[in-house]
């Protein structure tokens, strides 16, 4: 358990020097992630213990998003403005997205 | 005895462990009343969390900073969870194979998408200009999301709004919108519900497959890259 959180912190770590570093538009969190992987297709695997960790962090993602969430509090003028017209751009642009993404991603793959 | 209650008030309010503990708590709380209510997408555990904090803080004359001291423990762990998403990636690498060509051609026309679609879904309902510079690069995780927004000069903390807002709508109707328009594999599902909606999207692919998460993980973590790149070049086209 210890051994597969200090090997998550240090992946970040990593990933965070090397994108401040080398001034890289990709953010830390990812650079640590592509490399962890890059490491486990080298081991061949991940040790049960990074397993169950990574699993058990991922199991509560939706949690590490209030904190962020709860800072609608201090918008809360500008949404009574705003917040109706700015709710519909953000559905309408989401399904934009998510259909140009998936639409493209699909047809390619049955054009081959 | 109320000067003791006081004291005992003033005490919680200056440490991290009084908001830290409430977000969990309130978090698991609102899991379980979720669930007994059967798991409306709506009423998911994050809206309830959210609506629930906000009233106690408002109520208790709490200032967001205060609480944000807290809740900080909770929110750094967006950055261990993204490494973490490199096991489920390896797990998938044989979809990761097959898709890989197609999903990167995916994931430039998705990024620009994101952006552009905001911008101009923005400007349609009115909104303020830098209302418009905080929404562009709504589809992209937090952090990132907040650098962009304040290089374009919207508001950094706006911008964590409407991530996550874009994120609930993404997990409430992503996965069925591309069923109905016949995209019904899972790593094709998950990878747009990754990219156009990041973490909480990749948190609802995850409860349909491990598969479906990995993929979504990974266009969340390409798209936050992506959109980095393209964001600054799109907002001067886009006349921001």
């Amino acid at each position: 358990m210890i051994d597969a959180l200090l090997s998550i912190l240090i992946f970040q770590l990593i990933g965070e020097v090397l994108s401040r570093g080398l001034n890289l538009p990709v953010p830390g969190p990812v650079i640590g992630m592509l490399l962890l992987f890059a490491v486990l297709r080298w081991r061949g695997g991940p040790p049960e213990p990074l397993s169950a960790t990574a699993n058990s962090i991922l199991a509560h993602l939706p949690l590490l998003f209030v904190p962020a969430g709860v800072g609608v509090m201090v918008h809360l003028p500008l949404l009574a403005r705003e917040g109706a017209p700015l709710l519909a751009a953000i559905v309408i642009s989401t399904s934009i997205t998510l259909l140009m993404t998936g639409l493209t991603v699909h047809w390619l793959r049955r054009r081959k | 005895m109320d000067d003791r209650i006081f004291s005992i008030w003033v005490y919680l309010a200056q440490t991290p462990l009084l908001w830290l503990t409430a977000t969990i708590a309130i978090y698991r709380a609102m899991t379980l009343i979720s669930r007994r209510l059967g798991s409306p997408p709506l009423l998911n555990p994050v809206l309830l969390s959210i609506i629930a904090l906000v009233s106690i803080l408002l109520l208790t004359g709490t200032p967001y900073a205060t609480y944000f001291d807290g809740a900080q423990f909770v929110h750094f762990l967006l950055g261990p969870a993204t490494v973490a998403l490199a096991i489920p990636l390896y797990e998938s690498e044989r979809t990761l194979r097959r898709i890989f060509w197609p999903a990167l051609a995916g994931l430039i026309v998705g990024s620009a998408t994101g952006i552009t679609a905001a911008v101009l879904a923005g400007r349609l309902v009115g909104l303020s200009e830098q209302t418009l510079r905080s929404l562009a690069p709504k589809s992209i995780t937090t952090p990132i999301a907040m650098g962009i927004a304040e290089q374009l000069g919207g508001l950094p903390s706006l911008t964590a709004v409407i991530v996550i807002v874009t994120g609930m709508m993404g997990a409430l109707f992503g996965w069925e919108l591309l069923g109905l328009v016949g995209v019904r594999d899972d790593s094709e599902r998950g990878f747009a519900l990754g990219l156009a909606s990041h973490g909480l999207g990749t948190a609802r692919s995850l409860q349909f497959s491990s598969e479906a998460g990995a993929l979504a993980g990974l266009a969340m973590g390409l798209n936050g890259a992506m959109t980095s790149l393209l964001a600054p070049l799109l907002a001067r086209w886009l006349g921001l």
